[in-house]
């Protein structure tokens, strides 16, 4: 049985919490260069061009993209057939505590209800197990300005599709020029009301497809029907004129990502979490 | 492209438009939703305030730790409207101007419009680039807060966008 110890995972979890936060996902920066490229609304451009360049500085010198470094949330993944040594959550606390601290990243979290103890974590773990021996680890730091326009709605199982989708742009609409456009959506659909709150938490991880992707086999008909409604949300919600800082244009979304699960007769959880353009994760295999 | 100074004139604050870029120099206070919360409280009481709001302007804004050799971590802008609901006090009081993103609530540009202050956003997600126009930065308040202190940063060619201006006109409208 393949063997890791515990300090091991506390120094991933570190890096990745500075990476993270200080280098914008190579998926999201390209999908912003591809959006400026497109935009036609001139202070649209402008804006694109400042969250572009602030990108780079921020990678340049290792300072945070953005002053909100979130609530660590992080994605754990553990191979059924590995052997981790010593306490694996401390670990993980100790590393997101460490690695803020080290990143000159923001205290933010605060106790729920006397909201006055400082400091940088805990953070929020999903633990999944997975075949082999390896341990995956996914640090995604979430602001709360987009957070805090999550929605979920327990439709009716006779709902049809078309209130689904309306659902989806209804809430990006009054999330508006508050979270931050051009967003990433993620959506889950389907299992229990938690369960499709962490699928559209987990949805934000779906990397963004560049202009050279490849539309998806036909045949695996469930997966481009998820396609083909995560572009046309993409579309519809493009043309809502929000735009970035919602002052405009046609880079509202740079993309809609979606999971499903199957779901109960009686139901079906919908659940949205936005991201706002600072869309941020690292992983890195252990 | 307009330039303004702070403390902050009513005149100066009425030649301002909604969409209108504007350059700032001068002094801005960070204050977010704790620290609003209790300068309306001290309001209340009459109590003495830790800076003098006439004429000054208000950012929203909670900026990371300092890194060494900087002056300021990254310090973009938080959402207004949590703020919303302490601002009319704050502009009676003699603020006139607040730098955030997003929406006002109506309540808010009312006030603003029935004191002749000024609303104005800056890049939003952007804290690395806009800690390149701070140049210098003191703790006013409440340090035990961490991001949530009052801090007195000092900017130059600071970006900004009228967003509602002295006659109540909504950017977002």
């Amino acid at each position: 049985m393949r063997r890791i110890y515990d300090y091991q995972i506390k120094e991933l979890v570190k890096k990745l919490c500075i990476q993270a936060n200080t280098v914008l996902r190579r998926d999201v920066f390209a999908a912003l260069k591809s959006a400026l490229k497109k935009e036609k609304n001139k202070i649209a451009k402008r804006i694109l061009s400042a969250i572009i360049k602030n990108a780079l500085i921020a990678q340049k010198e290792g300072l945070a993209i953005c002053q909100d470094t979130g609530m660590a949330v992080i994605f754990l993944e553990v191979g059924q057939d590995l052997k981790i040594t010593g306490d694996l959550y401390k670990a993980i606390q100790e590393g997101v505590r460490q690695g803020y601290k080290k990143g000159y990243l923001r205290d933010s979290i605060v106790d729920p209800i006397l909201r006055n103890f400082l400091d940088f974590n805990p953070a929020v773990i999903h633990t999944e197990f997975i075949k082999g021996d390896r341990v995956r680890i996914t640090v995604l730091p979430k602001g709360f300005g987009c957070e805090n326009k999550t929605k979920l709605r327990m439709f009716n199982p006779t709902v049809s599709l078309k209130e689904v989708e309306d659902f989806i742009i209804e809430t990006v609409r009054s999330a508006g020029p508050d979270a931050c456009p051009p967003f990433v959506i993620g959506v889950g659909i389907g299992g229990t009301a938690d369960y499709a709150c962490f699928l559209a938490k987990k949805a934000l991880l779906k990397k963004i497809p560049n202009s050279k992707f490849q539309i998806p086999d036909k045949s695996k008909f469930s997966n481009f029907q998820i396609f083909k409604l995560e572009r046309k949300l993409l579309d519809e919600i493009n043309k809502l004129n929000i735009g970035p800082m919602g002052l405009g244009g046609k880079t509202t979304s740079l993309a809609v990502n979606i999971i499903t699960y199957p779901t109960h007769i009686a139901g079906l959880p919908v659940a949205i979490n936005i991201s706002c353009h600072v869309l941020r994760s690292a992983t890195e295999v252990l | 492209m307009k330039r303004i100074k702070t403390p902050l004139n009513k005149k100066e604050v009425e030649n301002l438009k909604v969409a209108d870029e504007v350059l700032l120099d001068g002094i801005v206070y960070t204050v977010r939703d704790i620290a609003h919360k209790t300068l309306v409280e001290i309001i209340r009481k009459k109590g003495e305030m830790p800076f003098d709001l006439k004429g000054q302007i208000i950012y929203y804004c909670g900026p990371t730790n300092t890194p060494k050799g900087k002056i300021i971590g990254a310090c973009g802008p938080t959402t207004s409207s949590r703020m919303d609901e302490f601002t009319p006090i704050l502009l009676k009081t003699g603020l006139l101007g607040m730098i955030g993103k997003g929406r006002r609530s109506k309540k808010v540009i009312e006030a603003i419009k029935k004191y002749k202050a000024v609303y104005f956003l800056t890049y939003s997600g952007c804290g690395a680039l806009l800690s390149k126009y701070v140049k210098k930065i003191r703790t006013v308040a409440y340090k035990e807060l961490g991001p949530e202190a009052i801090y007195e940063l000092e900017v130059k060619d600071f970006p900004l966008i009228v967003a509602i201006d002295s006659k109540g006109g909504d950017i977002y409208a």
